[in-house]
């Protein structure tokens, strides 16, 4: 992928330049990227292992009849209930649910479902929560939960 | 993050339950082996990169330069930078996790690194541009206008929340 390659450029680059401008300091950059990479890894670990047993065992069907055309109002509970725990990568997402959306789903559930998906991860909380504290991850989820809702609700007022 | 106790027995437990249902659900077992085995690897081709630029700007940017842009006093300007360097960033939100820590650490404002995880999280140009893609651009557009004063809503709230007892909770290791 284009984005992966950006990166590892980014990377190189920037590493080579720093070790030409200072040897000391981006041995210092080098040790912290290692020290981060050891305190996330038994919870990125635990994180990815989640993700596989959920989409197993949740079918994109599922997804899809609960939150699908003629889903009304329970739609939208339902999609921001499974927006906040699947984890896909947006181009994934972005195309189902507008494949949905075409197919006559209510604009507030598939608002709930792309606005809960980005904004709230229960899957990836134990990892934010490593970074930043319990309550931080647990406060910044709920408010995130709320206002995906507002966001959806207000959606369906402007363009439904 | 010290403890590995938690996440270890949690990883032990999670083996456990994978070896039982390759004896209950072979099928199963070997999706979720598949699907888990395609993060890992999405997970070992962008994390490396990542960190290694958070080390950088760690190692490079003057404190200073966070302090004035997104610090307790920078009032509007900080939150308008943290949305904009938010919005600049790719990548999925737990690799957004390191630089925010990093920001913190350089004395940006809790408000503000809220309000960049969130941008980060919601609303990054690349994910923008495949919204409107898909979902076409008067539901990108009406999403991308409410998300906005929602994100710094969240990002005041949450200091707020969090301030109100044992704020240094939320700087912890």
């Amino acid at each position: 992928m284009l984005f992966t390659a950006i990166l590892w450029g980014a990377a190189a680059a920037g590493l080579v330049f720093s070790f030409l401008k200072n040897k000391d300091k981006s041995q210092r950059a080098l040790g912290a990227a290692r020290k981060m990479l050891e305190s996330m890894a038994w919870l990125v670990l635990l994180t990815i292992w989640s993700i596989g047993f959920i989409l197993a065992f949740l079918p994109p069907e599922a997804v899809s009849r609960a939150i699908g055309p003629g889903s009304g109002i329970k739609g939208v509970a339902v999609a921001a209930f499974f927006g906040s725990i699947v984890l896909i990568q947006a181009f994934i997402a972005f195309p189902l649910a507008g494949s949905f959306l075409r197919q006559g789903a209510g604009v507030e559930a598939i608002a709930a479902f792309v606005t809960t998906l980005v904004m709230v991860g229960i899957l990836t909380a134990p990892l934010e929560a490593g970074f930043f504290g319990k309550r931080f991850a647990l406060w910044r989820n709920v408010l995130s939960f709320i206002f995906a809702i507002v966001i959806a609700l207000a959606m369906g007022v402007v363009l439904g | 993050m010290k403890k590995h106790s938690v996440p270890l027995g949690l990883l032990v437990l999670m083996a456990a339950v994978h070896f039982a249902l390759f004896i209950v659900r072979p099928d199963k077992a070997r999706e979720v082996m598949s699907t888990a085995g395609n993060y890992f690897l999405e997970m070992i081709a962008i994390l490396p990169p990542i960190l290694v630029l958070v080390g950088l700007f760690d190692a490079w940017v003057p404190r200073r330069v966070i302090e004035a842009a997104m610090g307790k006093g920078s009032g509007v300007k900080g939150a308008l930078f943290a949305i904009l360097a938010g919005t600049a960033g790719m990548g999925p939100l737990y690799a957004g996790f390191p630089l925010a820590k990093s920001l913190l650490g350089k004395g940006a404002s809790l408000t503000n690194m809220t309000i960049f995880i969130c941008a980060w999280a919601s609303i990054k140009i690349p994910m923008i541009l495949f919204e409107i893609k898909f979902l076409g651009g008067a539901f990108a557009g009406v999403r991308l206008a409410l998300t906005l004063p929602c994100i710094i809503a969240i990002g005041v709230l949450l200091n707020r929340i969090l301030n109100r007892r044992t704020p240094h909770e939320t700087k912890c290791a």
